[in-house]
């Protein structure tokens, strides 16, 4: 999990208003490259989550964890991230941390401080779920343009703001979907919704965000991330806080030293 | 126990607890509690150690500060396990009691800690900081806190770290009373070669690199005492000689022990890693002179995993290795030429469910090592494990009058898993995270 993690990733586009004869896949790419500039530039972010785990039958497990991120500046770099365990107490001290690229799979390194052991993560679990919550791994890593292919479908209103409906399909083959729509709202770029379709083009989960504040006078950030699972009842909910821009981190925090005393 | 005790006094510590400034209130208290439960599915074959369940527990508190913005901080971590029959086991140690400082480019680590090195999991050839607390869990994984002053710089072209070992911790083994345990106990008055004894400065170097084609390389040497000790028979007296001699055995009250003997060692050791779509690819590899000839060691494989097995959430992981050495067969490890195949279900659940179930298999005398592991979480601070070690294929174990009569008869055989073939065991595990 990585980069601008979710908030960022929700963001996902809007098409600049129509330019001449725009194919539907022409104006999808366009207001995801918007939404992604709109995320650009915020150089490092600090914030802690805590996941709500909601069972069928309505039991509820917690996870608490923190996130640091600093933003790629290279071409094929992506942003580098560092993520910090609290609970369950048993991987208290587990830390995660990730070099995402542009094109290519991220590197992940995980730190077990039972054993003081850097694991290389070689698994390329990506449809599989992120410590037993709704949302996958790839749901909670860094959202590249490139790593997805888009089609604008139509505008519609959601709430009190006009949305932009668009498709994208994952370029990655060991994506767990086929295809996801976005509900992107026309003023921020905000993502409110999203569709999961599985592999085999079933609507899986419905991802809703909400309580959106705005930080360092740019970036959106929502408070709640919601993910329901249609096919199995079970939901997640996901709740940011303590978002902090321009914490002073740099690449000196994101190095295998830094991994063992992340705390 | 007073031997983890004795080796602590080495005003390190003091001076450590002295430095650190007790003032702040970024203080956290944490720790882990657990209770043990074995069943062994032989009889013994030492009469000292004839019960068939063991219950033993620990507790692991942990005391963590920091202040200077997070460039300073402190970590206390005690340890202490209490076994219902082994009095060796029944132990106590400062996994770490120590001091990180944070520069500009590098860090200085003093104190009491434990230091991984390594990306094998059949046999961790390459680290060689601490020494194993042998006593304590049998698969070698649990270290005795070692006192140290390391420095590490990072650079882009790599991570470089020294190394000061002032102070030796002998390996901790079962007593007569433990399960498993040696044929002979291991006595506590060591012999070292150094004439410094367990007082003699070690220093060891480490390079490692990542780059971004998926390699991962790391360079390391040790010179020093020996964490892994040679276990020599005790001399016997004449009496004790004549009677083997005369009837086979060793007359009736006579307690011969091992003596450990520590060398002082070189060891240069190369890590290998390369990911490749999935595949992990690993080696370990060692050569160490100054415990009888120079010989080498590698460990190599990898690891791969089928996620989603089956359309559910469930991983399965495979780990495959080639443990190879090419010491005198006399002193070889039981890990000469083995194969290790391991599986890992893990099944992504709330619990965070796995299983673990793997065979170590000795290619040259068919000895089989075989263990499962299973573990899930109960709540947020309950993780309950379930956990089965068996030997098959095995030599016997050999009572202490076969081993002398193999001696005077100048047969030098490798015991192989021999000495803790009759000590399959099923355990279960309760600890509890406060």
């Amino acid at each position: 999990m990585n980069a601008r993690l979710l908030p960022a990733a929700l963001l996902m586009a809007l098409a600049a208003p129509a330019v001449l004869a725009q194919t539907p896949e022409e104006k999808g790419l366009e207001i995801a490259r918007e939404a992604d500039s709109r995320g650009e530039g915020f150089g490092d972010f600090q914030a802690d989550m805590k996941m709500v785990l909601i069972s069928k039958s309505g039991q509820t497990s917690d996870r608490e964890l923190r996130v640091k991120t600093l933003e790629g500046t290279g071409e094929e770099e992506g942003d580098k991230s560092l993520t910090i365990f609290d609970t369950p107490r048993d991987v208290r001290g587990t830390a995660m941390l990730t070099f995402s690229y542009k094109t290519r799979d991220d590197d992940q390194w995980l730190y077990l401080p039972a054993l003081r052991r850097v694991k290389t993560i070689a698994s390329r679990n990506k449809s599989g779920p992120f410590m037993g919550s709704e949302f996958s791994f790839e749901d909670m890593r860094g959202q590249e343009v490139e790593k997805y292919t888009y089609k604008y479908l139509r505008d519609e209103p959601c709430g009190e703001l006009t949305c932009f409906v668009v498709e994208r399909y994952p370029q990655d083959e060991d994506s767990g979907y086929t295809r996801q729509v976005s509900w992107i709202d026309q003023q921020e770029y905000r993502t409110w919704k999203v569709d999961y379709y599985d592999r085999k083009k079933s609507l899986l989960k419905t991802l809703t965000a909400s309580d959106f504040s705005q930080y360092q006078d740019k970036f959106w950030q929502p408070a709640k991330m919601s993910m329901v699972n249609h096919q199995t009842g079970k939901s997640t909910d996901l709740f940011w806080s303590n978002y902090r821009y321009d914490t002073g981190l740099s690449e000196s925090d994101f190095n295998k030293n830094s991994l063992k005393r992340a705390r | 126990m007073i031997s983890s005790a004795k080796n602590m006094k080495n005003g390190l510590a003091t001076a450590l607890l002295l430095a650190v400034p007790l003032v702040s209130s970024a203080w956290e208290f944490r720790g882990e509690v657990a209770l043990e439960g074995r069943y062994f599915t032989q009889d013994s074959p030492y009469p000292q150690a004839d019960y068939s369940t063991n219950g033993s527990g620990y507790i692991k508190p942990e005391v963590f500060h920091e202040w200077n913005n997070r460039d300073d901080l402190f970590t206390f971590i005690p340890y202490a396990r209490v076994d219902e029959h082994d009095t060796e086991r029944t132990h106590w140690d400062i996994r770490e009691l120590s001091w990180i400082h944070v520069g500009n480019g590098w860090e200085s680590r003093v104190g009491i800690r434990k230091v991984f090195w390594g990306v094998t999991e059949g046999r961790h050839l390459v680290d060689i900081i601490n020494q194993t607390d042998q006593v304590d869990q049998v698969d070698g994984e649990e270290k005795l806190g070692q006192p140290m002053i390391n420095l590490s710089t990072v650079r882009d072209w790599g991570i470089v770290d020294v190394f000061v070992l002032p102070g030796f911790r002998e390996r901790t083994y079962a007593g007569e009373e433990g399960r498993p345990r040696t044929p002979l106990p291991v006595s506590d008055n060591a012999q070292y070669e150094s004439s410094k004894e367990n007082q003699r400065v070690d220093f060891a170097i480490r390079y490692q690199q990542y780059f971004d084609n998926g390699l991962e390389l790391a360079l390391s040497h040790f010179s020093g005492t020996s964490r892994d000790p040679l276990l020599i028979p005790d001399s016997l007296t004449l009496a004790e000689l004549q009677a083997l001699i005369a009837t086979g055995q060793l007359p009736s009250g006579s307690d011969p022990e091992f003596i450990p003997l520590y060398n002082v060692i070189d060891q240069t050791g190369l890590e290998l890693q390369y990911l490749n779509s999935g595949w992990l690819w690993k080696l370990e590899a060692i050569s160490r002179s100054g415990q009888g000839e120079r010989f080498n060691a590698v460990d190599g494989g990898f690891e791969y995993t089928q996620v989603g097995l089956l359309d559910t959430a469930t991983d399965l992981g495979w780990i495959v290795e080639y443990i190879w050495e090419d010491r005198d067969d006399s002193l070889a490890s039981p890990l000469a030429s083995d194969v290790l195949l391991g599986t890992r279900f893990t099944f992504n659940d709330v619990a965070s469910t796995e299983i673990l179930a793997g065979i170590i298999y000795d290619t040259e005398d068919e000895e089989k090592a075989i263990s499962l592991e299973s573990s899930r979480r109960f709540g947020n601070s309950l993780k309950a494990s379930l956990e089965a070690r068996f030997y098959t294929d095995t030599g016997k174990p050999q009572s202490a009058s076969q081993l002398y009569r193999d001696a005077l008869r100048n047969v030098n055989t490798n015991p192989g898993l021999g000495p803790i073939s009759r000590s399959d065991f099923i355990q279960a595990e309760l600890v509890y995270y406060f």
